[in-house]
This record gives structure tokens, C-alpha cells and sequence, in this order.
């Protein structure tokens, strides 16, 4: 009662009113929809509701499965894509901490004040363009008769064009690059609040530059890392445009397969079904990871 | 192990600024050695130039007969505890006294040995498990003495490390300080803008002002014979008479000023007619005129304020030539002899008071 005493009765009504609305039917509501969806079977819209509309583990079954009446064990394709949507999202959110950790060091630690402003206007810059832009620049650039392709058949150094977009250069390019600044800015905001004298007391008790960053430095960034590198991995585990983009014919991602199973195969259970997998298995990869990094969801937040 | 330190002509320039200018110094091989001076003066340049975080521009530090030129700070025999103190928040307090353990490599148990040992030192037995949060003021201090004194550093370099503290606990850290110095015996350079700290602690003080080292001597000489206008307006209380030398003797120079013709110790060799300051400590003035030499070294003014402090009272006349003159009587219990607004006599025996070059003030 000390929120109302503070705020008032009308001000404290409305942020009630308006936080639960927000929540019930903005966030809780249509994913229930989208659960409950997942656990029923396909049926055409005048079957709805009728004697066949009954709860169905069906959808997920068929994701590890397939049909029943496929020859093979276990649906390959689709675990394979599964699998390999969860790994590449870790190689990129590995990729871009290796790239911020240093140049937020740097930005927090090292530079003085004009040259940090600086440097983080030309990285906030590039995402004025939007993400499809970006997408579609770098799919120009590591194209076979792309500019780097060009630069180096040009300098001699190889003979023929690599291909970038097939070998998945282009796509964790593109990825690394559509979320790095999520990774930036926590890791940033983490380490500034760190007293640089930390860093120089270690430096002066003999410690090596490598176990300044491993035991002092990290770990008291901990909480803006976890931040970052669960923004990057449930991100890139979602991205479409992307990989729609910039994979390579080859490799599917995770999102297009719901996407297929959405709009072209017309399976809304189905693919509420994947939907539904693709989020509970990254948050419990995202939870397990902050268990072993004895990271707390507070923390994260902070 | 202990060490001396040379510092060399040493100048640091930040730009055009320079923060240091010539500083020309050695601390002996097991001293209790300190920096005084103002907010600003260059103390925290000279100790990070020691303890090799910041090359001198020019000149050169030498520990232990070694130069330390390129010598970065994980590789010199000194230990720095920061203005700030910089403890590991994340750590406890035995992981944070043997970091510098760790770094070097030393098995789990013996950082044990030697953590419950330093604990020892500074009075925190087991409390090596606590989070450093959870200390009080003075115990992070300690605790930051010892993360220090782990790596069994040559020279200790202390950056006012009890600015923080209340006065209590801070007169008690004095004391403790000094008591682990002897007991460890290696060399600490302490820097501090406390001149209360600095005499009571040290061997020798050296004061600074502007980046240049004014005076290197023992407490007691930088008090008694301060060797220029701002060291003796900085260290301790002092009343100022400025004028110009009329006459000299051996020894002793006269200078006419505001307030009469006043004598006092002549160390510099003041000549006749120099401008020079007369200064005259609070102790130093008694009432009446039976101090006096002669005509000269007598002052005449009118009480307007006095502050009872408990052992002494202050008294502050108003003399002539408008300038306020501060007197410290002993307290003799009874009523004050002199009232506020009554006409005072007070006096100095040459002595006690030394005339100097014109020069700047501290605080001016
Ligand atoms: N990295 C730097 N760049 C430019 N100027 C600096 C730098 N470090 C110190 N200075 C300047 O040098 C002068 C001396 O600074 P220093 O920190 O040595 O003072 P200090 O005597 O330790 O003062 P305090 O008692 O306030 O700690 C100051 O005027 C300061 O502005
Ligand atoms: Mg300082």
C-alpha cells in the first residue's frame, strides 16, 4: 500500500491496470494460444471444435520422429537443423563476445573520454540502415563475384572465388554483425563501473595481462556478459532474415522450417509445435549455462 | 629483504604540465619515509613513477642500486596500496591478501599458511573467509596492508591510505602502521597532505609544493627550521609577519614590518634590505613583554576571539597593520586572563622564530 500512498489512487490504478494488461494480453495470452495450438492436430476449420479436435502429443512426436510410417528411425532432417540452429547460435555469440569483450575494454578502461564517444557512435551508426539492408549489403560483399572475392582473385592470392555463402562465412558474418551491439553495451556498461585501480592494484601484486582479464575483470563483468551473451544466442536462434539471407543453400535454420510449416505447408499446430521446442530448449540451455557460470537471472537484469 | 630508493632528477610532464620538477632524493634501506603536501602538488605522480606506472620524463628511479627503466610494475620489488585501496570486492578476504600469491603460482595450501600468518599481522584471525564488504573502514585498510605485504615486496608505497578514515580510527592506524613497519622492516614510502600523519610516523618528511621537493629533513627539523616560506606555512600552525631586513647579526636578522621591528633566526643569510617574512609559531607568543628583546618582539593587538580546546586556548588578536595573529596559551584552568575586546601585549623570544625569504604561502 506504500505504491498507492506514493503515487496516488489514480496514477497507481493505471500503472496496475495497464502493467497486467500488458502482461495477460500482450505476453501470456497469445503464447498459451500458441502452446495450446501445438497440442492439437491439423484440422480444417470446420472440424474445429468437433469429435477429432482432441489434445495431441502428435506434432512434437513428429519433429524427432517423422511419420510413422517414414522408413528411417528418428526425423534426421529436421533434428539436424534443430542441432545445428543451437550450435551455430553458440559459435555466434562466442564470435561476438571475442570481438566485444576487448573493444569494451578498451572503450571502458583505456580511452579517454572523446575517442570512447567516438567509438561508439561509429558502432551505434551502421544500425541505422535496417537489418534487411545490412543483410542483403553482405550478401554483395561475400558473393562469389563480391568485392572481397574481387580484392582477392585481384591481389592473387587465390585462384578461384571462394564461396562464402555456401561454406556459412556470410551467415555467421551476418549474425555476429546484426546482434554485436547487444553484446557491446552490457559488457560496456559492466566493465566501466569497474575502478581501474583494480586493474592497476592486480598489475602491481605481479599478475600477467591474461589473468588481470581472467580473474579480475571478467569476473566482475560477469553479470553483463550472461546479459549479452543470452541476448545474442536467443536472438540468433530466432533470427530469419538472416539466415534467409545470408545461408547458404544448403543449411536451413530452425526459424525457417517453422516459417515453412506457417505459411507454406499451412500447419499452424505443427509449427507452433517447433516454435514452441526451438524456445523451451534455449532457455534451458541459456539456464544451465548460468548455472555453471553461478550467474543469477537478478544479476542480469541489473 | 628491503631496499633503498633513488630518485634521480626525476621530472614527469604531463603535456606542458609538470607535475614533478627535479625531484633529487634517496630513501634509505628501511625507513619510514613521506611525502607531504597539498592537494595536487605531485605526491600520487612520484609514487606511481616509483611504482612504474608512469615513466619520468627525465632522470631515473633506481631500488636497491637497480634501474628500474623499463621495468614494468608486475616486475618491481615495490607493493602499492592505492588512494582508494582497490580491494577485490568479488573475493574474500584471504583470496584478496594472497592474489598476488596465486599469481605467482603457489600451491592452494601454502596461500593458506600464509594468509592465517598475515591475518595474524594485522589482527583479523579468522575472519579470512568474510567478503571484504563486510569489514569496517579501518579492517579493509589492514587488509589491504597485507595483500601488500604478501608478495613480500622490498619497498611499500602507501598513497594516503588513511584519508578515508574518521579521526579516531585514523590517529589509531597511525600508530599501527608504524608498529608493522618495525616489525616487518622493509622501507615505506608514505604519502600523505596530513601533516599530523606525517610527524608522527616518519623518519624523515619530504614536502612538496607545485611538484617541486622544498624540504627532505626529520619531523622535528621541517617543524623548527623550515627551510622556506611554504614549508613553513604548511607544516604546523605559523604566524606570518611580512617586511624587510633593516639589520642583521650573527644568526639573526631584523626586519621591519606592519606590526614593529621584529628578530628571529636568520638560516638563509638574509641581507640587509631583502624582503622576508618573520614567522613566529602560536606557541611561541606569551603574553606580556618579558619575552621581548629589547624594543623588538613586541606586538601589540586587541583579543577578538579565543577558542578553549581543552589542554590550550586559542587566542586570536587583531594587530596592527590589520592582520590576525593566533596565540596558544596553556590552559591553567580559571577564568581567561585576556577578555575579548581588550587591548593585549604579546611577545617571542628570537629564538623561536625564524625569518625568511619572501616566498608563497600554503593555501594563498
Ligand atoms: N594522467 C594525467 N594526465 C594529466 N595530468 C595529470 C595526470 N595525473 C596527474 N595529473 C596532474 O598532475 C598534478 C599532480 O597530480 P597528483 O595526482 O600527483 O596530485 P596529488 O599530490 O597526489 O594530489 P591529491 O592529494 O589530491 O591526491 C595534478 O595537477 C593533476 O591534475
Ligand atoms: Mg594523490
Amino acid at each position: 500500500m506504500r505504491f498507492v500512498r506514493r503515487n496516488g489512487l489514480f496514477l497507481s490504478g493505471y500503472l496496475l491496470v495497464a502493467v497486467t494488461v500488458w502482461i495477460v494480453f500482450m505476453i501470456v495470452l497469445p503464447q498459451l494460444y500458441m502452446v495450446d495450438f501445438s497440442f492439437r492436430p491439423n484440422l480444417p476449420l470446420n472440424e474445429i471444435g468437433g469429435p477429432d479436435d482432441k489434445y495431441t502429443l502428435e506434432n512434437y512426436r513428429y519433429l524427432v520422429f517423422g511419420r510413422p510410417t517414414d522408413e528411417a528411425l528418428l526425423n534426421w532432417l529436421h533434428l539436424e537443423v534443430f542441432f545445428r540452429t543451437i550450435i551455430a547460435s553458440i559459435c555466434v555469440t562466442l564470435l561476438d563476445f571475442c570481438l566485444c569483450y576487448p573493444l569494451a575494454y578498451y572503450m571502458a578502461q583505456v580511452a579517454r573520454g572523446g575517442r570512447t564517444r567516438l567509438l561508439l557512435l561509429l558502432l551505434i551508426l551502421p544500425f541505422w540502415v535496417n537489418e534487411i539492408l545490412r543483410a542483403f549489403a553482405f550478401r554483395l560483399l561475400f558473393a562469389s563475384g563480391g568485392m572481397i572475392n574481387t580484392a582477392l582473385l585481384g591481389l592473387g592470392l587465390i585462384e578461384q572465388p571462394i564461396d562464402f555463402l555456401r561454406a556459412d562465412v556470410a551467415l555467421y558474418a551476418g549474425l555476429s554483425y546484426a546482434y554485436i551491439l547487444l553484446m557491446m553495451f552490457p559488457i560496456y556498461n559492466a566493465v566501466e563501473s569497474l575502478d581501474h585501480n583494480q586493474v592497476e592494484a592486480a598489475r602491481d601484486l605481479g599478475a600477467p595481462w591474461w589473468h588481470i582479464h581472467l580473474f579480475v575483470v571478467m569476473p566482475f563483468a560477469k553479470p553483463g556478459i550472461a546479459a549479452g551473451c543470452t541476448m545474442v544466442f536467443m536472438l540468433s536462434a530466432g533470427a530469419l532474415a538472416v539466415p534467409q539471407i545470408l545461408g547458404g543453400p544448403s543449411s536451413l535454420w530452425f526459424t525457417q522450417v517453422i516459417y515453412d510449416w506457417f505459411y507454406q505447408g499451412g500447419n499452424w499446430p505443427q509449427g507452433s509445435a517447433y516454435a514452441f521446442v526451438l524456445l523451451i530448449a534455449c532457455i534451458l540451455f541459456v539456464l544451465l549455462v548460468m548455472r555453471l557460470f553461478k550467474v543469477g537471472l537478478g544479476e542480469i537484469a541489473r | 629483504m628491503s631496499a633503498d630508493v633513488e630518485l634521480d632528477h626525476i621530472t614527469v610532464r604531463f603535456g606542458d604540465y609538470v607535475a614533478v620538477d627535479d625531484a633529487d632524493l634517496r630513501v634509505e634501506d628501511g625507513e619510514f619515509f613521506s611525502f607531504l603536501g597539498p592537494s595536487g602538488c605531485g605526491k600520487t605522480t612520484i609514487l606511481r613513477t616509483i611504482s612504474g606506472f608512469l615513466e619520468p620524463s627525465e632522470g631515473g628511479v633506481r631500488i636497491g642500486g637497480r634501474d628500474m627503466r623499463g621495468i614494468g610494475p608486475n616486475r618491481r620489488p615495490t607493493a602499492l596500496i592505492f588512494q582508494n585501496l582497490a580491494l577485490f570486492p568479488l573475493m574474500s578476504v584471504a583470496d584478496n591478501i594472497t592474489y598476488g600469491l596465486r599469481v605467482r603460482g603457489v600451491s592452494g595450501a601454502e596461500r593458506r599458511r600464509k594468509a592465517d600468518e598475515l591475518l595474524e599481522l594485522i589482527a583479523l584471525r579468522g575472519q579470512g573467509d568474510k567478503k571484504v564488504g563486510e569489514l569496517s573502514g579501518g579492517q579493509r585498510q589492514r587488509v589491504a596492508i597485507a595483500r601488500a605485504l604478501a608478495v613480500e615486496p622490498d619497498v611499500l608505497l602507501l598513497d594516503e591510505p588513511l584519508s578515508a578514515l574518521d579521526l579516531k580510527l585514523r590517529q589509531h592506524m597511525r600508530t599501527e602502521l608504524r608498529t608493522i613497519q618495525q616489525r616487518v622492516g622493509i622501507t615505506f614510502i608514505y604519502i600523505t597532505h596530513d601533516q599530523g600523519e606525517a610527524l608522527t610516523m616518519s623518519d624523515r618528511i619530504a614536502v612538496m609544493s607545485d611538484g617541486v621537493v622544498q624540504q627532505i629533513d626529520q619531523g622535528a627539523t621541517v617543524y623548527d627550521n623550515p627551510a622556506t616560506s611554504f614549508v613553513a606555512s604548511f607544516v604546523g600552525e605559523n604566524n606570518p609577519f611580512f617586511g624587510r631586513v633593516s639589520r642583521t647579526e650573527t644568526g639573526f636578522a631584523v626586519a621591519d614590518t606592519a606590526s614593529g621591528a621584529l628578530v628571529g633566526r636568520n638560516p638563509q643569510g638574509l641581507r640587509e634590505g631583502e624582503k622576508a617574512i618573520v614567522f613566529v609559531r602560536p606557541e611561541a607568543l606569551v603574553v606580556g613583554n618579558g619575552a621581548a628583546n629589547g624594543q623588538a618582539n613586541v606586538i601589540r593587538g586587541m583579543v577578538t576571539n579565543a577558542e578553549f580546546e581543552g589542554p590550550t586556548v586559542n587566542l586570536y588578536l587583531r594587530v596592527e597593520g590589520g592582520r590576525e595573529v593566533m596565540l596558544l596559551m596553556p590552559h591553567s584552568g580559571g577564568a581567561p586572563s585576556l577578555a575579548i575586546g581588550e587591548e593585549a601585549v604579546v611577545s617571542f623570544d628570537p629564538q623561536r622564530a625564524v625569518v625568511l625569504p619572501e616566498g608563497a604561502l600554503a593555501g594563498e
